[in-house]
């Protein structure tokens, strides 16, 4: 069963009934635009075998790049729910209707189709990624006989590929899933997962501090939560513990492009540093600080006119992830693209971020870059507390304390120069916290 | 609070943060003198941006840094204006 907001649907219903309005979808790209999740999730069930190829565009992808990406992606056809005058003055090939339930018109021998996803985080148009069906499921165990069915639910949107890794898991798993919806607030989405018995569920570090600030994360009771997309610091694992004791809380190591990685499940953050040291698949190196990856899961390449190459030239991406080891455990430290540089010396947001989250007080926190006279850059904090009750008259001795905290555990340079207290922090539509430089 | 009151007791807040012994504030004091390195006066500059809500060094152009702790409370007196 896959339950939308408002639709309950089975599964085994999806490949019976009305035909695309256009005859012939076999051996053609096809570009998969919806407003609605379902109904990508039914046509992406109904094209899989058939189509030569599937350009999945996540919901919030601006229609100005549509032309571009079509283009690009050689396409025959947009496949989409929305209304005909929301295309008005794109230059685009055709539209079918996706409407569901669909079934290709023609049952012909299943073909392998390219499921083509888009990157997040950058700004311009995005890259297109080319994956498999096997990429995209070569992490999944089959289910284990006597397991009951998972009720799978995630925060993220199942065009991108941390919801769509879920949406896999629930169909191969023989399961259920519970899809998010775009603008449902925190405690209607809890209350839904509750009311379906959500019993697997996945999110971004962000979208489980998120979740853990409303009371209503105390109505589901999961027996697994897995985090992905961010670095999952300590705080916010033992955080999910005591809020879910009963639940095994895992954090997979996965991108569009590399695929997962890899999951750890020991309740710690970072990874055994004997993963670098396998030489199996997926296989793991350092190289120049960041972590490279060779599997059968990564994606194979990436699509368009412009585009650069997706491995080097033994096959590994380069994740763009710091990496670094203390005591046989390997610990993320930052991304390349955020690098503060205070004075020649390099500050990674992330690392100054987890010590701020480990403070008593505080909730969440984004380090940024301020442009400076002096050092070129400095870093300072925007902090969300757990309490911001306790503001007032406390509010510059607690901002001294997390910056003695900081100065504790830092080395000057890393230590925010300013700390401000914020109600919230902005989050992309892929879950992560927007940074200046993502 | 004044200008140079604000700007005196940052220093004095920040030259305790770094457990950096510094000179006696007075206006001759050169900076370069003053026991405060280049991370200090980064943060400094960033407090007086929260406390003033400007960066005269953002906005004055081509300027040299100043020399004594006068010229820079002078300097951040005048872009008050």
């Amino acid at each position: 069963m896959l339950w939308g907001l408002n639709d309950a649907v089975a599964l085994a219903d999806l490949l019976d009934g009305t035909v695309l309005d256009q005859a012939d979808i076999a051996g053609r790209s096809i570009v998969l635009t919806t407003h609605d999740q379902l109904a990508a999730a039914q046509a992406l069930v109904a094209l899989d075998g058939t189509a030569r190829r599937i350009v999945l565009c996540p919901p919030d992808l601006p229609l100005t790049y549509l032309a571009a990406i079509a283009a690009d992606a050689e396409a025959d056809a947009i496949v989409t729910d929305r209304e005909e005058t929301d295309f008005a003055g794109h230059d685009l090939p055709p539209r079918m209707a996706c409407k569901g339930p669909l079934q290709p018109s023609q049952a012909a021998a299943p073909i392998v189709t390219e499921w083509v996803l888009l990157t997040s985080g950058t700004t311009g148009v995005p890259k297109m990624v080319v994956h498999s069906l096997a990429a995209l499921t070569g992490a999944i165990r089959p289910p284990r006989a006597g397991d009951a069915p998972p009720i799978w639910a995630t925060f993220y949107d199942i065009r991108r590929y941390g919801g769509l890794q879920i949406l896999l898991r629930a169909l191969f798993g023989n399961g259920s899933m519970i899809l998010s919806e775009t603008g449902e607030p925190v405690s209607d989405h809890l209350h839904r997962l509750a009311a379906h018995g959500v019993t697997y569920i996945s999110g971004t570090p962000s979208h489980w501090r998120r979740a853990l600030m409303s009371s209503d994360c105390n109505a589901i009771a999961p027996r697994y939560v897995r985090l992905s997309g961010e670095i999952a610091d300590q705080t916010i694992l033992d955080a999910l513990k005591r809020q879910y004791p009963r639940a095994a809380i895992g954090h997979a190591y996965a991108s569009t492009e590399a695929g997962v990685g890899f999951e750890v499940n020991d309740g710690l953050e970072g990874f055994p540093a004997d993963l670098l040291h396998s030489d199996g698949d997926p296989a793991f190196k350092v190289v120049d600080g960041t972590l490279r990856i060779r599997s059968r899961r990564t994606a194979s390449r990436y699509l368009g006119s412009a585009s650069q190459a997706l491995t080097d030239e033994d096959g590994f991406i380069d994740s763009g992830d710091f990496v670094t080891e203390r005591n046989g455990r390997c610990y993320f430290v930052g991304r390349r693209g955020g690098v503060i540089n205070v004075g020649g010396m390099k500050v990674h947001p992330e690392e100054v971020e987890q010590v701020i989250n480990r403070h008593a007080a505080v909730k969440m926190s984004l380090v940024s870059a301020r442009r400076n006279p002096i050092t070129g850059a400095i870093v300072v904090a925007d902090v969300v507390l757990h309490d911001p009750a306790v503001l007032g008259e406390a509010s510059d001795a607690l901002k001294q304390d997390i910056l003695a905290f900081c100065r504790a555990a830092l080395p000057v340079h890393k230590v925010p120069a300013a700390v401000k207290f914020v109600p919230s922090l902005e989050m992309t539509p892929a879950g992560k916290l927007v940074r200046q430089n993502a | 609070m004044p200008i140079r009151l604000t700007i005196f007791s940052l220093i004095e807040q920040i030259a305790a943060e770094q457990k950096i012994k510094i000179q006696p504030l007075r206006d001759e004091l050169l900076l370069s003198e003053s026991g405060l390195d280049s991370l200090c006066f980064a943060i400094l500059v960033a407090r007086l941006e929260d406390k003033l809500g400007y960066d005269p060094f953002a906005t004055s152009g081509d300027i040299s840094f100043p020399v004594t702790l006068g010229d820079f409370v002078g300097f951040y007196e005048n872009a008050s204006h």
